[in-house]
């Protein structure tokens, strides 16, 4: 029980199959776990009208201390979701973070120093108040049916799809679905069931979590302590989360005896040196965690996917897991709504594994490099650490190899065959495969990000000075697109003026879209329904942009001459 | 030309997106190169890995300067 939280009790419903019996349900899609990840997919999929069955072994949500940090990419993916505002409304917004050797600080870092952007590098939100939220957005869409007390306990795969069986508190029941979607957790049983391996590695450390509420003045940013005199030898993180409500990471070595570690009386006094005076605070939870950071090989299987944990983890310095299950859902969801569809081919699905294990291989790659650092494995790399510490004081270059966690950012998905390499020459980062970066926009319907009118959809940002100055031809081929194959909706990003032929017009007040994207006059992006650049070029041609959405839908690519 | 103290890593031909990255780069290399060592292997390579680098520099003033700054604080 906590003092700050009650747990929901989310009501479990006899599933229709049981109502009727003999019954096999046939579903398009079923989502197995409604964790972050799963309830994430399951709004995503269903937002853009395919209809989502989400089956859940609980009846709330996850139990006390885990996932505290959410990144501004995992932020921009809840908002196109419809629920970024609520999360960001209940936590805690920060972005800069400070690390101390001993007892002085010798680093810090700005995770958003750019201005015009709008969410923050980072909120702090116990997790279950991030669940409690995605629930009621679920809750809000006719087309998610959510099972709760549904426990998947075998499943068979093939061609034609998966069939599970089902065990609910009324008895068993099977459900056939064209495509399963495990968001089942860092212990998958769906995995063990279709007996597929994880492989990485797990470090030899433990940390001790204390949630302690208190009334405490320190600004909103992240505390990081090597060595510091009220926890020799170890480190501290120390995080601020919603409802005063505070996050105190303790690392303790692989020796030490978790059981013993998580007593009150073995932890109040840990709180109480790193608080260094008497002001009264209160323990909410206590648990003892190690750590591992491991991926499948591919995460996808014929007709099952798997997303966040039980695809891939990893320690939770980088704050890399649940942000980086927000992408996975990020990246399918489009990809299987065109497939379903019978918009895409079935090798599109394909690069959902090749994109999203190139970003889980980047999140293993830092988030080990970061454990490397805080835990050091010899003599030698101890002697390192600390002189990069020392030296960190005076100089800048020693500054840059702290390494407290390097938090959670999006890939740049330079290396996928969805990309259409660049001809011409821009400077900047929006690259083929880059997340795009949002800036402020004014627009008619009052939207002021440029992340919010895009998503869910192909969409092409075509730059002008003065909007109205478009001629009828451009305007009108712009306008064509959306009656394509694969829809594609043309958005004209202009200093002034409104485009004719009721295209769609948006200003860009502050000069920054222009700056971020490197964009002149002529300047046109591809953007995917998961706002990455798919394609740019400094000139408008309609074939290119034909071309470059049946690349980035994985569909034959036209003949250039044929199509002009 | 001082002793450069701003952070300096780069790898030629390798983009970079994150600031971060290439000094993470790095030191994940220098962890590697001393794997399965004993602490007095660690010491020679180390040694060997200072005069490989210094000969690289060359110039004496820079490396004096280098020395000076790595033996403040260091009693
Ligand atoms: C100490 C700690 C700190 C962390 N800090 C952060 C952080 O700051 N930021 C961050 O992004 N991440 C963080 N993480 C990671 C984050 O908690 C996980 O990445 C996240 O919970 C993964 O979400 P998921 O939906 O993939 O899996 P889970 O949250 O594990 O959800 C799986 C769901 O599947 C259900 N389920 C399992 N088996 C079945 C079955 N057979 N049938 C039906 N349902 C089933 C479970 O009940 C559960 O609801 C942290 C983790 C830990 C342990």
């Amino acid at each position: 029980m906590l003092s700050t939280y009650r747990y929901p009790k989310f009501e479990y419903r006899t599933p229709p199959e049981l109502m009727a019996p003999g019954k096999a349900g046939r579903y398009p899609v079923v989502v197995v776990g409604a964790g972050p990840v799963g309830l994430g997919t399951a709004i995503d999929l269903a937002a853009q009208g395919v209809p989502v069955l989400l089956l859940d072994n609980d009846d709330t949500v996850s139990l006390g201390s885990r996932g505290v940090c959410y990144a501004k990419r995992a932020l921009e993916i809840l908002d196109r979701l419809g629920c970024g505002q609520t999360m960001v409304d209940k936590g805690v917004s920060w972005q800069v973070g400070r690390t101390f050797f001993r007892d002085e600080e010798v680093y810090s870092f700005n995770l958003c120093p750019q201005p015009d952007h709008h969410r923050p590098g980072m909120i702090n939100l116990q997790q279950y108040h991030l669940e409690e939220r995605l629930v009621a957005r679920a809750g809000q869409l006719p087309n998610i049916d959510l099972r709760w007390k549904n426990n998947v306990v075998s499943v068979t795969a093939g061609e034609a799809g998966a069939t599970l069986s089902v065990e609910t508190p009324d008895g068993f029941y099977t459900v056939t679905t064209d495509w399963l979607i495990a968001a089942d957790g860092a212990r998958s049983h769906i995995r063990k069931l279709l007996g597929l391996d994880i492989e990485g590695r797990v470090f030899m450390d433990r940390f001790l979590i204390a949630d302690v509420v208190m009334q405490a003045d320190f600004p909103p940013e992240r505390r990081f302590w090597f060595d510091p005199p009220f926890h020799p030898g170890q480190s501290v993180l120390l995080h601020r989360q919603a409802d005063n409500v505070w996050r105190i990471d303790f690392q303790l070595g692989w020796d030490c005896d978790p059981e013993e570690e998580k007593k009150p009386e073995k932890v109040i006094p840990r709180v109480r040196a790193l608080l260094g005076d008497d002001r009264p605070f209160e323990l909410e939870w206590v648990s003892v965690y190690t750590f591992q950071c491991r991926r499948m090989r591919s995460f996808r299987h014929g007709p099952v996917f798997f997303v966040g944990d039980a695809a891939h983890q990893v320690s939770p310095f980088g704050a890399r897991g649940a942000n980086s299950g927000f992408q996975d859902h990020d990246n399918l969801a489009w990809k299987l709504k065109l497939v379903m569809d019978g918009k895409a081919p079935d090798s599109l699905l394909d690069t959902y594994t090749e994109e999203r294990g190139a970003a889980a291989d980047e999140n293993i790659l830092n988030s080990t490099r970061s454990t490397d650092f805080i835990t050091p494995k010899s003599r030698t790399s101890l002697l390192f650490r600390n002189a990069v510490l020392g030296l960190a004081r005076k100089h800048a270059f020693a500054r840059a190899l702290v390494n407290s966690g390097r938090l959670s950012v999006p890939s740049h998905l330079t290396r996928s065959r969805l990309n259409t390499p660049d001809e011409d020459g821009f400077a900047g980062d929006m690259v083929p495969g880059a997340p795009m970066d949002d800036a402020p926009i004014a627009a008619p319907g009052g939207e002021k990000w440029l992340l919010s009118i895009l998503g869910n959809r192909f969409q092409l940002l075509y730059f002008v000075e003065d909007a109205a100055g478009i001629d009828e031809r451009t305007a009108a081929t712009l306008a064509s697109l959306a009656g394509d194959a694969v829809p594609v909706e043309a958005v004209v990003v202009a200093r002034s003026g409104a485009a004719p032929s009721g295209l769609r017009t948006v200003h860009d007040v502050a000069g920054r879209i222009a700056e971020r994207y490197d964009a002149t006059p002529g300047t046109t992006y591809l953007a995917r329904p998961d706002q990455h650049v798919a394609a740019r070029w400094r000139v408008f041609d309609p074939v290119k942009v034909q071309r470059a959405v049946a690349v980035a839908t994985g569909n034959a690519v036209p003949n250039l001459m044929e199509a002009a | 030309m001082p002793l450069i103290t701003a952070n300096n890593f780069f790898e030629p031909g390798k983009r970079y997106f994150r600031d971060f990255s290439p000094g993470d780069e790095f030191y994940e290399a220098l962890l590697e190169a001393h794997q399965n060592l004993t602490d007095e292997q660690s010491a020679q390579l180390n040694a060997k890995l200072i005069l490989l680098l210094a000969n690289h520099i060359g110039d004496i003033a820079i490396l004096r300067e280098a020395m000076a700054l790595a033996r403040e604080d260091t009693e």
